[in-house]
């Protein structure tokens, strides 16, 4: 039979017809992530009002109001508190940063010698890069420099040495600190954590013992008591002379605490992982650290990711923490220079720790970004 | 494993102690080119970072001041800083040479506790501050106000006691921190605010209103702060002694950094005697030290006068007048017994 040319069968598509305005554009997004329901409403208005109420009074305090230069307390007290501004006037004391900058960044780092840390800090950045990129080449070499090399010329460069005029870690203080006691613990942490929890799981019974004795003594004391003890007992133990550094004492306290987490967070992933990976390692005639290695570290870790970084960035936070022993972190130094005469003011004290959060808020917010990014690129298995 | 590491620590802690206690401190510091100070973690005007990031305070001159006296140059001093609770261990312990801390010298401290004080850098006590507006000239009138205080601290039992001593009522109203407290004053929660007469000073710069506010005469207890350092030391002891007297000394002759170069060719003869131009003087080499050391304490680092001025003076933010800390001379409390 001849095709029929029936006149009422349509050749052409008809041209798809635009989306009705519910479901495309501003409205629909609107509709459907803040005005889905009447609670979500609800939701939605309370928090714009919210809004509505704090940030014009914040940016007018954070920026309208705030003073930007000065030499002194002068530009950032009223008149009637002995300064410049018009009284009833109150606003951030970024000045009071710009002074300090140096001292928030370096500690009491000798200024002359500011291009050794800045040396480190350069070389930190240019072998941190490639190795955060999972397509960048020579991970093993670039793993070696970083986590080796960086650390062993970092120590004689900011200490001094082979030439260099020495500068004692009492002098070390600042973000510089915080960078280097959070990047030592996560780069000691890491694999410290891995052979804790390996040998938690083992099946020997002395190595077991002694793994859970460690891990639950440790996870057991306050971070705060170990630092304590470190700082102000152990000087009581050790014979005249035989001080240690107490960067030393802080950078060993702080490592041994995050393996401990760590350990706990790394066993998490491999009780995770099916009898049956292990059971096929074995089959393969695998040893026991091929299989590790090759089968099921990879797998465990990968779903272990937001625990690892959750550590990282609590390990972080923590390092504040070493206050007590008289270091001065960011956080230290902030308050430290908080009891400047020349710089104290009502406002002063808020400034410091709206500019030392910022920061904190900067490197756990890049952690915690590209912990994201990862989780995504090495989610290969399960998808949704 | 374990039990060994703790008997030998604790073996090692005996020796530590018994070495520590007649260590010849004098000689360490020489030994290590620099004098170690304990200092606080920031109190305005006795410890306190300044913009470059070196040391500035009272209690920082006065290190500086030993460092001048036993190496002739300040800037061999080195300072740990130190919370409230951690100054005594790291005395004991050695990590400090000297506890320049503003502490306040008690008999427990210099007997069970095994220090020495013997000079007293700051007179401190505790006083009031109140709002201008309730016209109280003396702490006497405080009958019945609302006083704002930090808990458990020796200040809320001194504030007790005045008030029961002199049979007057008040009002506590007690805080946990003191930066709670003092903003719970400036907020007008009550009229009167105690705490250590160089901190009321201080706090005023963080007041709103400072100008609202007056520090009333009256100051109720007694806290002599001066540096301790360890007992069985007797040399040592007197070097950080007369590294304060020789600053008042200085003061009452009249004797700057200035005019130091000056005074030691030209001055009568116990400035002569002092700043070692004496022929065959021993002042200084008795004490263990050259026969400069007072010139050099005055040269780089100043008198009291001058250090007093430089960090708590009228001329600084916190301006506090000298009152006790004046001279003898001047009805004050710093006497300096003479160097000769």
């Amino acid at each position: 039979m001849a095709v029929t040319d029936f006149s009422y069968v349509r050749r052409q598509m008809e041209p798809a017809k635009p989306a009705p305005s519910s479901q495309v554009g501003v409205i629909h997004w609107l509709r459907t992530n803040l005005f889905a329901s009447a609670g979500d409403t609800i939701l939605t208005l309370a928090a714009l009002a919210l809004l509505a109420y704090i940030l014009p009074g914040l940016i007018q305090w954070l920026f309208i109001n705030a003073s930007w230069t000065g030499a002194d307390r002068k530009a950032c007290a009223t008149v009637s508190q002995g300064g410049i501004l018009p009284d009833g006037q109150s606003g951030a004391c970024w000045a009071f940063v710009s002074a300090k900058f140096q001292q928030f960044i370096f500690g009491r780092y000798p200024s002359s010698l500011y291009w050794r840390p800045m040396l480190v800090m350069a070389m930190f950045v240019v072998l941190l890069i490639p190795m955060l990129m999972p397509k960048a080449p020579f991970k093993g070499w670039n793993a070696l420099a970083l986590f080796i090399v960086l650390p062993v010329v970092a120590f004689f460069l900011l200490g001094g040495g082979f030439g260099l005029q020495p500068v004692e870690t009492q002098l070390w203080g600042g973000l510089m600190v915080t960078l280097i006691l959070s990047f030592f613990g996560i780069t000691v942490s890491l694999p410290f954590g891995i052979l804790l929890a390996l040998g938690r799981r083992s099946n020997m019974p002395v190595i077991k013992m002694l793994c859970v004795l460690f891990i639950e003594i440790i996870r057991g004391i306050p971070l705060i008591t170990v630092l304590f003890m470190a700082s102000v007992m152990l000087p009581l133990f050790l014979p005249d002379g035989w001080t240690f550094d107490k960067l030393l004492r802080a950078l060993i306290g702080v490592s041994l605490f995050s393996s401990a987490y760590m350990a706990e967070v790394i066993r998490g992933g491999l009780q995770a992982m099916p009898k049956g990976q292990f059971e096929g390692a074995d089959s393969l005639g695998l040893s026991y650290w091929q299989k590790m290695r090759l089968v099921i570290l990879p797998q465990a870790i990968k779903l272990v990711i937001p625990g690892i970084v959750n550590t990282f960035i609590g390990l972080f936070k923590d390092t504040s923490l070493v206050y007590i022993i008289g270091m001065f972190d960011l956080l230290g130094i902030v308050t430290l220079n908080q009891s400047d005469a020349n710089w104290s003011t009502p406002v002063t004290p808020v400034t410091g720790y709206v500019f030392a959060g910022f920061v904190f808020w900067i490197f756990c917010f890049a952690m915690s970004r590209y912990s994201l990014f990862m989780e995504r690129h090495l989610d290969t298995g399960h998808k949704r | 494993m374990k039990k060994t590491i703790l008997s030998a620590a604790i073996g090692a802690a005996v020796l530590g102690a018994a070495s520590a206690a007649s260590a010849a401190t004098l000689a360490d510091v020489k030994a290590k080119g620099v004098v170690t100070c304990g200092v606080s973690q920031g109190i305005p005007g006795f410890s306190n970072p300044n913009d470059k990031g070196d040391w500035s305070g009272i209690d920082v001159d006065y290190c500086r001041g030993i460092a001048a006296a036993v190496f002739g140059d300040p800037s061999k001093a080195k300072f740990v800083a130190l919370s409230s609770k951690d100054r005594f261990p790291a005395l004991q312990s050695g990590e400090v040479d000297v506890l320049t801390r503003n502490t306040t010298w008690t008999i427990s401290r210099d007997t069970s506790l095994g220090f020495n004080f013997r000079t007293v850098n700051y007179y401190d006590g505790q006083g009031f501050m109140v709002k201008k507006s309730l016209n109280v000239k003396s702490a006497l009138e405080l009958s019945g106000a609302a006083v704002c205080v930090q808990q458990g601290t020796t200040t809320e039992l001194n504030l007790a006691d005045y008030f029961k001593a002199n049979n007057l009522q008040y009002n506590p109203v007690v805080f946990e921190k003191e930066a709670d407290a003092t903003s719970a004053y400036d907020a007008g929660r009550c009229d009167v605010y105690t705490t250590d007469q160089s901190g009321l000073y201080a706090i005023r710069l963080k007041m709103k209103n400072p100008d609202e506010n007056v520090v009333l005469p009256e100051v109720i207890s007694k806290e002599p702060l001066g540096p301790a350092v360890r007992q069985g030391d007797d040399q040592w002891f007197d070097v950080v002694s007369w590294v304060h007297y020789a600053m008042v000394s200085a003061e009452e002759f009249g004797i700057t950094s200035k005019n130091v170069d000056e005074m030691k060719t030209k001055g009568g003869p116990d400035i002569k005697r002092m700043l070692g131009a004496e022929e065959g003087s021993k002042i200084g080499t008795d004490l263990g030290l050259t026969n400069d050391w007072a010139y050099n304490i005055v040269k780089t680092v100043g008198n009291y006068g001058e250090v007093f001025a430089r960090n708590l003076g009228p001329e600084t933010p916190i301006k506090i007048e000298r009152g006790l800390n004046a001279l003898w001379t001047k009805g004050g409390l710093q006497y300096a017994p003479p160097i000769r």
